[in-house]
């Protein structure tokens, strides 16, 4: 499979994806913000549709429209104006809403966009590959560099503030970061799979993990694994590759939940 | 001269918007080195106050001010260590007791970037401080309700603070727990010079460190060493009179 090119460049920027993705999500969902992700995804259809009417990179617009769209969610979730979960579907259906007319005014419900909504990895370019690794690798490297301070505030957010850490710029990044791995992702799993591959790899190390810095590392191989498994699968089966990588995603979370049970029971 | 206080509350009113008023004028003055208990009952008013001296509300009417600053914007914050009333960890993964009290380091050190060596060693001490050497790889939820208090009592230590407010510490932890943690408090404020502020609507083993009892009852009632405490206050979480 890898004397062909396609399969090569899909697997580099699987791989980028399938680590950078649990990364960032592990701090949304042990904040309980599991849907953030989602939430971004949504805004960033409507990025994708307003780069195909204006005839731009939809990658770039779907990153502006994601980034804007996690700012708002963060801005008001932290004004506590509106409650979480209605401040999240008001940016949901703002950025659906957004997507379909910019869409229709394009005209352009075709082939192009859907390989946004559902992914189409075995399509990328030297140059997509390019954009992810280099864009993904900084990603990375913020995780890395402030996975102390996210710590901090995923343990205590009300501690972290007392205490003089800047929580509201911390949680910002949070969602830049995750407005980058959604607009990464795309072509890899698809706008509407994004949100599983930073929720269920976390999902499924929590089970097994021992300490938070297990659970995130646990995170990212359950992430690697399953765009390697996923793809393999897909290429050997026929299947869909955004598709057949969530659901090894998804089966991860049913082992592990066993393998934690038969531990718990012992 | 006279010594600058850690916390002042000049003239200061609280009310929820659309409820009734909460606190009503009060004033308070703490002084550095000061082991004072906050004391009341349930719905007195105790935990806003402490929430208003920490700038994590504002007053309705009056002021706040901490290290000589107004509280909402006091440039010391990485000298308070806090632990909340009822304070738990909502973390989906396992978290050990280390880590916990590596979050409660990150005020005293810097923001981005791996641990120091000395980090480690402070974050290591604030451990043995509470008595959890043993545990410090443990998860923090497999541990008794006293264990996982004192682990985040560990976390407000670990920042080195130089003032420490406690909101019900003792709540759910068992009477042996109580008291290592009256003796830990003691010790931090005699030999380290902390100035502690302890909520709470009993005391227990605490009452007889403390030097001052603040008696919170929509208003500061009572402001004094224990033993002038009035007899028919005797126990601060009565909802009479």
């Amino acid at each position: 499979m890898f004397e062909l090119e396609f399969m090569r460049l899909a697997f580099v920027a699987g791989a980028v994806v399938g680590v950078l993705a649990p990364a960032v999500g592990f701090f949304l969902v042990q904040r309980q913000l599991s849907l953030v992700g989602d939430g971004i995804g949504h805004v960033a259809f409507a990025g994708v549709a307003l780069g195909i009417l204006l005839d731009v990179s939809p990658v770039l617009t779907a990153l502006a429209a994601a980034a804007v769209g996690g700012v708002a969610i963060e801005w008001l979730r932290s004004r506590r104006a509106t409650a979480g979960d209605q401040a999240l579907a008001l940016v949901f259906y703002t950025g659906i809403a957004a997507g379909v007319v910019f869409v229709a005014l394009a005209g352009s419900l075709d082939v192009g966009l859907f390989q946004y909504l559902f992914g189409s990895i075995l399509t990328v370019t030297r140059a997509d590959v390019a954009l992810v690794v280099s864009l993904g690798v900084v990603g990375l490297a913020v995780v890395a560099l402030l996975y102390r301070a996210l710590c901090a505030v995923t343990i205590d957010e009300e501690g972290a503030r007392v205490s003089g850490i800047p929580v509201a710029a911390l949680n910002v990044t949070l969602v830049v970061l995750t407005a980058l791995t959604v607009a990464l992702a795309m072509r890899i799993v698809g706008i509407l799979l994004i949100a599983a591959l930073m929720v269920l790899p976390v999902t499924a190390a929590a089970r097994v993990a021992w300490s938070l810095a297990s659970a995130l590392g646990l995170s990212i191989g359950v992430g690697l694994g399953s765009v390697v498994a996923g793809l393999t699968a897909a290429y050997y089966l026929d299947l869909p590759p955004g598709g057949t990588i969530v659901l090894v995603a998804a089966a991860c979370v049913l082992v592990t939940a066993a393998v934690g049970g038969l531990r718990a029971a012992a | 001269m006279r010594v600058a206080p850690v916390v002042e509350l000049r003239s200061v009113s609280f009310a929820y918007p659309r409820g009734g008023d909460v606190l009503r004028d009060v004033d308070l003055v703490v002084l550095p080195g000061e082991f004072v208990a906050i004391a009341g009952p349930n719905g007195g008013g105790k935990t806003t106050l402490v929430r208003i001296v920490l700038g994590l509300l504002a007053p309705t009417s009056g002021s706040a001010w901490l290290f000589g600053e107004p509280a909402a914007s006091v440039s010391q914050r990485r000298r308070l260590g806090y632990l909340p009333q009822r304070a738990q960890l909502r973390v989906e993964a396992p978290v050990t007791v280390r880590e916990v009290v590596a979050a409660g380091r990150l005020p005293a050190t810097r923001l981005l970037g791996r641990l120091r060596p000395e980090d480690r060693a402070k974050i290591d001490e604030a451990i043995e401080r509470v008595g959890l050497a043993e545990q410090a790889d443990a998860e923090l939820r497999r541990l008794s309700g006293g264990q996982q208090q004192r682990a985040l009592i560990a976390k407000a230590l670990a920042g080195e603070p130089s003032l420490l407010a406690l909101d019900e510490p003792t709540t759910g932890v068992d009477v042996e727990s109580q008291e290592a943690l009256a003796e830990l408090l003691a010790h931090l404020n005699e030999e380290l010079g902390v100035t502690i502020l302890y909520v709470s609507h009993e005391f227990g083993a605490v009452e007889r460190h403390v030097e001052r009892i603040v008696l919170v009852r929509g208003g500061i009632v009572f402001d004094g060493p224990p033993g002038e405490l009035p007899g028919v206050w005797h126990d601060p979480s009565h909802t009479h009179v």
